[in-house]
């Protein structure tokens, strides 16, 4: 079956309403490739029962004329989304055994349009991380390999490194993730998968598992460009459940893909240019420039003076938010509970065992710059850089229409690399975080290999809600590309 | 140093985190790193700056205020740890 597994979500799409074969078939093969990588640890819990029942009725409507935009379309869900009856573990002792009696937005759209749910994916606890190395249920490998030392284990990246994982292996064929920091275009990069993050309000937030409700927005890792655009008009639209998701239409996409860069304006920020920057990305990034040049684009040179600001913008603002909103794990609802005398006592050591290493660093680093006396010099100070942060990039767009940047500042690394500094692993955020802070779209997209055999990623940046305009972008940027390697370890 | 461990013990306390004693020393000093990071942000420029409230520019909405959900307790109460009936149960809190 593995020529199944080869089919890109359209092409699959395709060959399910020409009866070229059945959406069972195909849910099948997928389950096939799911027992065949297992090692990665890209699944925190597999779903294949309720795949094969959901196929099956994806056979039917296909049979009917009903089909929707993703019907059978085998898909994974990162573990933040809680999925009604299905263990949702946000990767954390904490939520142990918790099964949502809902379905998040997201999810259910997906399933309205036809989509199969193979398995919740694995993440970073509580999507805080950007290795997939603090989940509870143990790192995810990168199914690519470095080729002069190819036993050994890499990160996919994170927060989302089940959900890319997945998708680069072929034990998925596309994926849904969020993206706070970087959680989805970082481990696209890392992983030679598309990934999409876009507008901030543009899908909803309702049932996803909360971390910096001002930064998390769900978005998708595919194969190609066209197969996210498909995912991300599946995914978008206004939810009355959620008051800051967007109310306006959701436009068609995939009409976007096809127009081409001549005349339109590529900004090229100079502050991203680092001193310490890679050679491989640095010419990587001169590549992309050229391609885009040649496929008719202007160049135009750009600033954002605030962006060494970004991350320590980031690493005060997203911990208070979750500081708050990881508050609700206090063994009473939901979840794990540990013994204690009193209700104070309980409290205080079922977020002890719950609660991992980098999950407790952010708890009280948030509660630190929230606490009395604090607030004004750290909150309050970070909001005000954010809105400087933003106003970079408004000013940038009277000079030009979409950002091209790099996505990483390297690719992937060892699972036991970069542990001991907190702030070592943060900088893997450098190119990403911004686009959160301002509330933009971004989209990472497979460019080239690096001298060991890695994928590296670009990062296009667009306009709020001007997701049509990134990815047409987006498309030229992989026509001119042509990245065609796959993964070693892939099923 | 700006965190030092009896910093460490009132934030954990603040955070209800039961942390043991023999971890405050390590988390001060990456907690105390973290804080002399963000200090940069000091040097920027933020007098007249309005902090972001909202990141992308839309209205509020306004909806009835009517109860539009609920009627479940059993599923309000599904996944609770110690449920008694349809009630959450917790330690004594009052002698």
């Amino acid at each position: 079956m593995s020529d199944l597994l080869d089919l890109s979500l359209s092409e699959a799409s395709a060959g399910l309403r020409d009866k070229e074969f059945t959406a069972l078939e195909l849910t099948e093969a997928y389950l096939a490739a799911m027992d065949k990588t297992k090692a990665l640890n890209g699944y925190i819990t597999e779903t294949p029962d309720q795949a094969r029942a959901m196929a099956a009725a994806s056979d039917k409507r296909l049979s009917a004329g009903t089909a929707g935009a993703l019907e059978g379309i085998p898909l994974g869900v990162k573990d933040l989304f809680c999925t009604e009856g299905v263990l949702t573990t946000a990767a954390s002792h904490i939520l142990d055994g918790f099964k949502p009696q809902y379905e998040s937005t997201v999810s259910s759209k997906l399933w309205s349009a036809g989509a199969v749910l193979l398995g919740k994916t694995n993440l970073d606890e509580f999507a805080m991380g950007s290795s997939n190395t603090t989940s509870y249920y143990g790192p995810v490998r990168n199914p690519w390999q470095d080729k002069t030392d190819p036993d050994k284990a890499l990160v996919p990246g994170g927060s989302s490194g089940g959900s890319a994982a997945v998708v680069a292996a072929r034990s998925a064929l596309a994926s849904v993730g969020t993206d706070t920091g970087g959680s989805i275009r970082q481990p696209a990069a890392l992983t030679g998968t598309v990934g999409i993050r876009p507008t901030y309000g543009r899908c909803s937030r309702w049932g996803i598992v909360a971390f910096a409700s001002s930064l998390d927005q769900a978005g998708c890792f595919s194969r190609t460009v066209r197969d996210g655009s498909i995912m991300l008009g599946a995914m978008a639209g206004h939810d009355p459940k959620d008051s800051t998701s967007a109310n306006i239409a959701v436009p068609d996409f995939q009409a976007a893909l096809d127009k081409g860069v001549k005349g339109l304006r590529i900004g090229i920020p100079k502050e991203y240019r680092l001193k310490s920057l890679a050679d491989e990305i640095d010419d990587l990034w001169q590549r992309g420039i050229d391609w885009l040049r040649a496929a008719g684009a202007e160049i135009v040179d750009i600033t954002l003076p605030h962006t060494k600001y970004a991350l320590p913008t980031y690493y005060i603002i997203a911990p208070a938010e979750a500081s708050s909103n990881l508050a609700r794990y206090d063994g009473v609802r939901y979840g794990l509970r540990s013994d204690g005398k009193t209700l104070d006592e309980m409290y205080a050591n079922t977020r002890y065992d719950g609660f991992g290493d980098e999950v407790q660093r952010r708890v009280l680093i948030g509660t630190y710059v929230l606490s009395a006396g604090y607030y004004d010099a750290y909150y309050l100070k970070a909001q005000k850089v954010r809105t400087r942060i933003a106003e970079d990039f408004r000013n940038a767009w009277s000079q030009c229409d979409v950002i091209l940047t790099p996505a990483t500042p390297s690719a992937a690394f060892g699972v036991n690399d970069k542990q001991d500094d907190p702030i070592q692993m943060y900088l893997n955020d450098v190119f990403t975080v911004t686009v959160n802070l301002a509330g933009l779209p971004g989209i990472s997209i497979p460019s080239g290999l690096d001298p060991k055999g890695l994928p590296l990623g670009l990062q296009l940046i667009g306009r709020p809600f001007d997701e049509e305009t990134l990815l047409q972008a987006g498309q030229a940027l992989e026509d001119a590309a042509g990245f065609t390697a796959v993964a070693g370890l892939r099923a | 140093m700006a965190i030092d461990t009896k910093t460490v013990a009132r934030v954990a306390h603040l955070a209800r985190i039961a942390l043991p004693e023999d971890r405050q020393e390590s988390l001060a000093s990456e907690l105390d790193a973290i804080v002399a990071w963000v200090e940069q942000l000091s040097e920027v420029d933020t007098d007249n700056v309005q902090p972001m409230s909202s990141v992308v520019e839309m209205t509020a909405l306004w909806r009835e205020d009517k109860v539009t959900d609920g009627g479940y307790p059993e599923k309000v109460v599904a996944n609770a740890p110690d449920p008694v009936g349809d009630f959450f149960a917790v330690p004594k809190v009052v002698e």
